[in-house]
């Protein structure tokens, strides 16, 4: 049952990615290869905030989201110069930079080390120990990142997000500032991946660089083209097939030591699968 | 020269790297008229149109929107701000998003922040319908844009205009090629709403190579040759000159 509940929050955690990433690819249209650096601006602000200076979990995810929001201003304003495959190229070189800092820079984030012993989210005395009260904390922020994401999409402002990804210059026509939408909403974003890395650095209650890789932000794409590109259901659906699908192989008799490198090829042939017979995805309304 | 122009150019020219697709062109389209915009294929209309709705930027020459500054540099954003729009030579819709999507994306509010908390409402969707019944594909308004046939896609872009029209933004619109590939019927209904627009006084301008329409509809028309102006006037003075038929009537 414990290992069920663990399963539950990875899910949560991931499907909170997933939802966020969506906002980018599926609807705008940008395909970012760069969410883990997000998820890891949040994941280290929390870990380095609570250790080091005390701070109460749910000041931290605060802290967590503004820094990594702040950082999506920067890294978004450069990338807002570029589209189509150059974009996917530049995202991929943050993604890089973003890893080779959290990696290099020792006195703030110890380097391959990482940062143990990140405590457990406490509110008004009550502490979520278990694995079943964090669940229900992952639960409760991840339904907000939902609903916010839900919201967003159904909104005048998520209608203009699809129109520039169906065709950017006729919609700036119409007397849309697409940059500005396009920088928006990737600072959003940003804050989502940044509640789940808080999540994640609490939960796991050790974080080193190795999360926070380019293959990451890929593993968090493939969840969202697996499940549908601009549907935010289908992001859910996504991140829990992928985080249920090394599960199953066990079941079907790999070896533990091995299912965890099978998740890699299953997920690859899968994926190809899907976009020969299936290019929209599980649930998705557009193709990529 | 007419003091009532709506929108005006000083020796407006466009140098894209090794050719000049506009060259000091100064012309002007009179309010609540109709202009023809006629010559050959590459002659420079839709470029002239493409920088007259910023989308490509000019590199020397003016922009003279009636009783504004000229203007060295434009945007597309600002170009709606004085009314201008447009329909595409070559459709450009939102292809994955339905025929009212399509629509209701150009009525609803410019600011991000406001868009955040903006729903369509009955407003918006009062507007939609009405643009959508006048080019008759209210009906398919839950289809994808990217499922309608060829002369359909030609009238939501059209349905598109008249819904900037609605919101009042669109005194001045330019129809690129708008009758290629449409059907007799579908003709009839575009220079019907083209006529509509002259009579509420919206400043008309139409590119357009069959010179029939050209001569129905327009009440100037300017001839384009190498992005250069060749004549402008009166229809059918301009059209009876020598060199405006050896250019493009004679071949």
């Amino acid at each position: 049952m414990e290992y069920l509940y663990h399963l539950a929050v990875l899910f949560t955690i991931y499907a909170g990615l997933a939802i966020s990433l969506d906002l980018i690819v599926g609807y705008t249209g940008l395909l970012s290869v760069t969410h883990a650096a997000f998820y890891g601006f949040g994941a280290y602000s929390t870990a380095i905030l609570m250790t080091r200076y005390g701070f109460n979990f749910f000041v931290s995810v605060g802290v967590g989201v503004l820094v990594s929001m702040v950082l999506a201003l920067l890294i978004g304003y450069v990338l807002s110069r570029f589209k189509d495959d150059y974009y996917a190229l530049v995202s991929f070189g943050f993604n890089i930079i973003v890893f080779s800092i959290f990696l290099n820079w020792q006195d703030l984030t110890r380097g391959p080390l990482g940062i143990p012993g990140i405590g457990k989210p406490e509110l008004f005395g009550f502490a979520f120990s278990s694995t079943l009260e964090f669940l229900g904390l992952a639960v409760v922020l991840m339904s907000l990142v939902y609903s916010v994401a839900r919201f967003i999409v159904n909104s005048s402002f998520g209608r203009v997000l699809k129109a520039i990804r169906e065709d950017e210059k006729a919609i700036s026509v119409f007397g849309y500032d697409t940059k500005t939408y396009k920088l928006v909403i990737f600072v959003i974003s940003a804050g989502m991946a940044a509640i789940a890395g808080s999540l994640f650095a609490s939960y796991i209650t050790f974080i080193d660089p190795s999360t926070f890789t380019l293959n990451e932000s890929i593993f968090i794409l493939a969840m969202i083209i697996l499940g549908g590109l601009s549907n935010i259901r289908g992001a859910v659906l996504g991140a829990l097939f992928l985080i249920l699908l090394p599960e199953a192989l066990r079941f079907v008799g790999f070896p533990t030591d091995i299912a965890a490198q099978m998740r890699q090829v299953v997920y690859g042939a899968l994926l190809i699968g899907l976009m020969l017979y299936r290019p929209q995805g599980m649930m998705g309304e557009f193709k990529l | 020269m007419s003091q009532n122009y709506a929108l005006k150019t000083h020796s407006l020219t466009k140098q894209f790297e090794t050719v000049r697709a506009v060259h000091n062109l100064s012309i002007h389209f009179e309010v609540g008229k109709i202009t023809g915009v006629i010559g050959p294929n590459g002659s420079g209309k839709s470029t002239l149109v493409n920088l007259l709705t910023g989308l490509v930027p000019h590199t020397a020459g003016e922009i003279i929107v009636a009783g504004k500054v000229g203007l060295k540099k434009v945007s597309s954003k600002d170009m709606t701000v004085y009314g201008i729009t447009r329909t595409f030579q070559e459709v450009r819709l939102f292809e994955q998003m339905t025929v009212l999507d399509n629509i209701l994306v150009v009525t609803t509010c410019r600011g991000w922040f406001k868009g955040i908390f903006e729903k369509h409402g009955t407003y918006h969707l009062a507007i939609a319908e009405k643009v959508l019944h006048r080019v008759g594909i209210w009906k398919f308004r839950d289809k994808l844009a990217v499922n309608l046939s060829y002369g359909q896609r030609k009238l939501l872009e059209i349905a598109r205009v008249l819904a900037m029209r609605e919101i009042g933004s669109a005194q001045i619109v330019f129809f690129d090629e708008p009758y290629a590939g449409l059907f007799p019927e579908m003709v009839k209904l575009v220079s019907e709403i083209m006529k509509e627009l002259r009579s509420e006084g919206a400043t008309v301008v139409l590119i357009e190579h069959n010179m029939d329409l050209i001569r129905e509809l327009s009440d100037r028309v300017i001839v384009m040759d190498s992005g250069e102006l060749l004549a402008e006037g009166e229809v059918a003075e301009v059209l009876g000159r020598k060199d405006v038929v050896e250019a493009y009537l004679g071949e």
